[in-house]
């Protein structure tokens, strides 16, 4: 009885994120980047798996046969040299496997030279500020207003009834796909973090400091994310929100947003 | 063998309850409690944390008292005084790393935070949008000019006297120790005097040192990392110095009414290896905040 | 044999005294654990009641019950509570009780330091949660407190830094009592390599904790002063750096996870070896990798900063260094099975604790060494798949120890067994639930849902949900553990005798059960069969 709960929550406990393409895993991405961050988790994965089915196996056998109930007298022997430098070195030798790739993309990660395009990200507390420097186009992008509206305590409004809830922005970031875009990305007040599971980058947006981070869309679309560094009350609701579009759509995107911003600019240097 | 036969030597002395310890607790809370408030700007959390200042210093006086009545009434097997020579040293061994925190800080910010926001390793950019112009340099008090503009600590003159205070008040505290197992009381009370004289000389010259720095150099508290990492060392280190010179000031006191022996005097020895502790971290506060 | 001397003459020396003055006043080791652990029941109720506020609130998305200032006050309360409250405490109140008893040693080493050490928690905890009650209410920054966010923190922030200074030194006097009673204090034959695992883990984390606790007391004293008397650690503007604060604290913080975990390995390695009626696999490899992970636990503090933007190869050493921990874990995890291998093994309550606790601190493990993968944990990081990895090896990990150990030794402590029924009940549905609550984490975390967020998308929904059930059972189930305990203590069962099992190995288990208020106070002779060797 008790034996085959414990197998049965092994096996739940495995057979769970071994479903891989179903909604409970982490998304594949859309950049290189991505496709090799997620082959590396699930490589790592499988590793943790092989390696559970070995112990817990063996564990499950031993409480199966080796117990009193059926009569087994206990042995005495509490060491063996040669088993224990054996279950030391293989582990080292498991952990080569994985490092030697995680420390390949890692240091792809951080390349962040060579870019086609950049863009400052500034975080507060609770919306982000965008700012394309080499194109003259600046804004800010807080929580739409359908999620806002419905996020209040008792605002009445079902959060299944808003499309995106919590995840959706007034003004998204837009980047052309095919491009390395450069983040620059820093804080006007506290620690923030600027994350889209789908480009598969994360970092902290630090008051005073300047980070760096890089992402190359392979697909156009619309992709969602959210502060990932607690900033207080509202950490829950300033969502990131990317849509990456064909590159002569962004061209035509940036002209109309230099064109909103000129009229605005000319009429402030009237006063 | 049963505990009525045990000799002396067998038993370790496990003491009766003791209303000490409650009393301590109460004084801490207090002054934590006081302090909290005086922070947030309420004034009676002034008097309650020197209420709890003062519980605390009774505490301490109960406490020892008892401990150093108990030890002259011989409870104490060699065993005990092992466990209160080792409860000291890992309690010196807790201080240092505590120590060593602001040491990080000082490093960290010396060659890590300072020479990014100068833009080096991959901060390029922190330097070129959000403090271009400033160059790492230390001592300084940061791209924003903290404090304002203001002067870095000389390694000679004052603090090199303060050195040589130091050190040979460890000198002295060591000749002390000899004399005390040598049983030859005078010089024990001369250089344990002496130690806690130059100890207190010490202090002054710091205190004389920070009205300079105040004053004349504007170089403060809130002068940038510089200002916070100078003055949270030294100003820590000479709290310990402080509380070095009260003790030992307070076991001149014990030696003067004939307590210690050339053979059992744990608590001038736990005395002095504070003493040698805040020198140790001296020395390491002049080489690396002053002088390097 | 030793149990007559140890007994003989405890009616000759005075037992203890009566009313509060026994507690409040108390230099016996006995005494001060069991307050350590009664605090410690204590504080794990009341986290967990926070615990459930959050899962309250969690349960669906959008804002029910609380508004999100009061949510964050929650998560932050929460783990401070456990974690200071709750798991360090009941290590203490186990090491406490049981360390003597396993040395043969009279007492604790500096009887009224560790009534100090226990007395001055109450007062700490009355700072900390007075602070609910404060205007801006408790502190909301997180446990980890990150500047400059806890810099927003009302009038809370002084309480906190001070309460926490409180819980540092209070933790820096127990481990100088078990460093002291542990080299001093050992019966005269007790070797080293002789001591039982338990007081092993506990040397170790002694040590782990003298280096750690007074560093977090640095960083939080300068976040005192950053606020209040305007120093710039923590400033760019002043040549500072906000992740300097994230160095120090987790410089502490790392090694402090292992404190919650080492004590239990300890229990883990002493509950083994009774029912499977062997002796430990490997004893002296089991020391060496306790010693082993205590000394990695220094070099590793960086992985939980993988994205504030760390040189390259700065992520690279903490990277492997991190990962190398798995190799003495390991070995730990390969003794135990060892130890259960060709056993003759049983499974009373302490035992089914013992090996949830070894598949479900593997599965955790697992999960903290992909973590540990740079470039997965920027997918990870902050997400509910790190909330899963560390719940599993608090909760069925260092709780589900201290609980093993508990039903292990309540005999010996009150004389009297504890139901079993009742006990494989408790077991079998906190196991249950334990999973039910923290698995779906790992799923919702890897599909994006970021931690400390009072409200989610609802795609996040329905684990959620069964997230909150596993949490209400698993709370339920731990009141059967209070009523369970209650009643033994009472006396309301059959009377233990002083080896409660079967043969067990030890010094503990020659005292009479309920042990008396005074043992050893003439050290033991230890007889190799007595000690594990
Ligand atoms: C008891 C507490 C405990 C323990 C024991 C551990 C154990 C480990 N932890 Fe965990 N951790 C926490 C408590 C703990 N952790 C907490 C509280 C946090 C979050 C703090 C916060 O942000 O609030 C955290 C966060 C955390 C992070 C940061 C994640 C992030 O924020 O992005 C990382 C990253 O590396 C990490 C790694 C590890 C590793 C590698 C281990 C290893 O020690 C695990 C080793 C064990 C095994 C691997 C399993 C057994 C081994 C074998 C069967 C051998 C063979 C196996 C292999 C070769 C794979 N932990
Ligand atoms: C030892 C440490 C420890 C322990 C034991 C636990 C135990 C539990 N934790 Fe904890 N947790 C942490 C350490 C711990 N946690 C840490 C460090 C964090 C990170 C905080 C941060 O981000 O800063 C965290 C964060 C954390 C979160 C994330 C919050 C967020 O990110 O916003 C959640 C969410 O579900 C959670 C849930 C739980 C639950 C349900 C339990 C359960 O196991 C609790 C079970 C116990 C009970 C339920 C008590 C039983 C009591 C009753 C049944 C009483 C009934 C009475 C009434 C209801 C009046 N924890
Ligand atoms: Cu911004 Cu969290
Ligand atoms: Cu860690």
């Amino acid at each position: 009885m008790k034996r085959k709960l414990i197998l049965g929550l092994a096996v739940f406990c495995l057979a769970g994120p071994a479903c891989a393409d179903w909604a409970i895993n982490m998304p594949k991405g859309i950049t290189d980047m991505s496709h090799e961050t997620w082959r590396l988790h699930m490589h790592v994965f499988w590793w943790c798996v092989a390696i559970g089915i070995v112990v817990f196996g063996t564990m499950a056998y031993t409480i199966f046969k080796h117990r009193k109930s059926r009569g087994h007298q206990a042995a005495q022997f509490a060491h063996n040299g040669k088993l224990e430098v054996v279950w030391t070195a293989i582990p080292v030798i498991i952990l080569l496997i994985m490092a030697v790739p995680a420390a390949e993309t890692l240091v792809k990660l951080e390349y962040t030279q060579d870019p086609d395009l950049t863009v400052v990200i500034t975080g507060y507390q609770w919306r982000w500020h965008y700012e394309y420097p080499d194109l003259g186009v600046e804004f800010f992008s807080t929580l739409a207003a359908e999620s806002n509206a419905a996020r209040r305590k008792g605002s009445g409004i079902d959060p299944a009834t808003v499309e995106n809830y919590l995840l959706d922005v007034d003004k998204p970031l837009v980047v052309p796909k095919g491009a390395k875009v450069r983040v620059l990305l820093t804080s006007k007040d506290v620690i923030h973090a600027w994350w889209v599971p789908a480009l598969a980058i994360k970092k902290d947006a630090i008051p005073g400091f300047m980070n760096q981070m890089w992402f190359r869309p392979e697909q156009t679309g619309t992709y969602r994310g959210q502060c990932a560094e607690l900033c207080g009350v509202d950490h829950g609701y300033m969502p990131v929100v990317v849509h990456v579009v064909e590159p002569a759509e962004f061209k035509t995107w940036v002209a109309a947003r230099a064109e909103e911003a000129a009229p605005a600019t000319a009429a402030g240097e009237e006063e | 063998m049963t505990p009525a036969e045990a000799t002396h030597e067998d038993r370790y002395y496990v003491p009766h309850g003791s209303q000490w310890p409650i009393i301590g607790s109460i004084g801490l809370f207090l002054l934590m409690f006081g302090a909290s408030h005086w922070l947030n700007g309420d004034d009676f959390g002034f008097w309650v944390m020197w209420t709890g200042v003062a519980v605390i210093v009774v505490m301490l006086f109960g406490w020892f008292g008892k401990v150093i009545s108990e030890s002259l009434a011989g409870r104490y097997n060699s065993q005990v005084d092992m466990s209160f020579r080792m409860g000291m040293f890992w309690f010196i061994f807790s201080e240092v790393m505590f120590f060593s925190a602001f040491f990080f800080a000082l490093f960290y910010s010396r060659f890590f935070s300072v020479p990014w926001l100068g833009g080096e390793s991959n901060n390029f950019f922190t330097n070129l949008f959000l403090w271009s112009g400033f160059e790492a340099v230390w001592p300084t008090n940061g791209p924003g000019d903290v404090g304002g503009q203001f002067q870095p600590m000389e390694p000679f003159g004052l603090p090199l006297l303060n050195t040589a205070v130091l050190l040979s008040s460890s000198v002295t505290v060591t000749i002390a120790h000899h004399a005390l197992q040598q049983g030859n009381r005078l010089f024990l009370k001369i250089f344990l005097a002496l130690t806690f004289l130059l100890g207190f000389t010490f202090i002054y010259l710091q205190g004389a040192e920070y009205i300079h720095a105040y004053t004349e150099m504007n170089l403060k508290l809130t002068t940038g990392i510089y200002g916070s990492t100078f003055f949270m060392l030294t100003g820590f280190h000479g709290l310990h110095v402080t509380l070095g010179a009260i003790i030992l000031t307070i076991m001149w006191l014990r030696v003067m009414r004939g307590h210690f022996t050339p053979r059992h005097h744990f608590g001038f020895e736990a005395a002095a290896w504070y003493w040698h502790f805040v020198d140790v971290v001296w020395i390491a506060l002049y080489v690396f905040v002053y002088w390097m | 044999m030793t149990t007559a001397v140890a007994g003989a003459h405890a009616a000759e020396h005075h037992g203890p005294p009566k009313g509060w003055r026994r507690w409040v006043f108390s230099t016996n080791h006995k005494d001060i654990g069991t307050m350590y652990l009664v605090f410690s029941l204590t504080m794990f109720f009341i986290g967990g009641t926070l615990a459930l506020l959050i899962r309250t609130e969690l349960f669906s998305p959008g804002l029910q019950f609380m508004l999100p200032e009061f949510f964050n006050q929650l998560t932050t309360m929460h783990a401070l509570i456990m974690i200071f409250g709750a798991v360090m405490p009941s290590m203490v109140g186990l090491g406490n009780w049981m360390i003597p008893l396993m040395i043969g040693a009279p007492d604790m080493a500096l009887p009224r330091m560790n009534n100090w050490s226990f007395w001055i928690l109450p007062f700490a905890f009355t700072l900390l949660l007075s602070t609910f009650f404060m205007r801006g209410g408790a502190p909301a920054g997180g446990w980890t407190m990150y500047p400059p966010l806890v810099l927003q923190t009302g009038d809370a922030f002084p309480f906190l830094i001070f309460s926490i200074h409180l819980m540092g030194l209070s933790s820096i006097m127990g481990a100088i009592n078990i460093i002291v009673t542990v080299l001093n204090l050992r019966a005269p034959d007790m070797s080293l390599l002789k001591m039982p695992l338990f007081v092993w883990a506990w040397l170790i984390t002694a040590y782990l904790l003298l280096a750690v606790m007074p560093v977090l007391a640095g960083a939080v004293t300068m976040l005192l002063t950053d606020q209040f008397f305007g120093t710039s650690f923590f400033l760019a503007a002043g040549g500072g750096d906000p992740v300097l604060y994230q160095h120090i604290f987790w410089f502490f913080g790392h090694p402090e996870v292992y404190i919650m975990i080492l004590p239990a390995f300890g229990l883990i390695s002493e509950i083994i070896p009774t029912f499977a009626r062997k002796p430990l696999f490997g004893h002296d490899s089991m020391v060496y990798a306790l010693a082993c992970i205590a000394f990695l636990s220094f070099v590793v503090w960086s992985h939980h900063m993988f994205t504030v933007g760390m040189p390259l190869t700065g992520q690279l050493f903490f990277m492997f260094a991190t990962m190398l921990i798995s190799v003495p874990t390991g070995v730990k995890i390969f003794n135990w099975t060892a130890t259960m291998w060709r056993g003759a093994m049983t499974f009373e309550t302490p035992m089914l604790f013992a090996i949830a606790f070894v598949v479900l601190f593997t599965i955790g493990g697992f999960s903290g060494l992909m973590v540990a993968i740079v470039p997965a944990d920027i997918q990870y990081h902050d997400t509910y798949f790190v909330v899963a990895h560390f719940h599993y090896v608090l909760v069925p990990g260092s709780v589900f120890a201290v609980l093993g150990a508990v039903y292990y030794w309540l005999p010996k402590w009150t004389g009297t067994m504890y139901n079993e029924k009742l006990g494989q009940l408790h077991f079998w549905l906190s196991a249950i639930f334990v999973n039910v609550l923290f698995f779906p984490m790992h799923f919702v975390g890897l599909a994006g849902m970021p931690r400390r967020i009072p409200d989610y998308s609802v795609q996040f929904a329905d684990f959620n949900a069964i997230s909150s059930i596993g949490a209400y059972g698993f709370g339920l189930a731990q009141l059967l553990f209070v009523y369970i305990v209650i009643r033994a203590v009472r006396g309301k069962g059959k009377r233990a005798t002083s080896e409660v099992w079967d043969h067990p190995k030890g010094l503990e288990w020659t005292v009479p059960s309920p042990a008396p208020h005074h043992t050893f106070e003439v050290p033991p002779k230890v007889s190799s069969a007595d000690a594990f060797s």
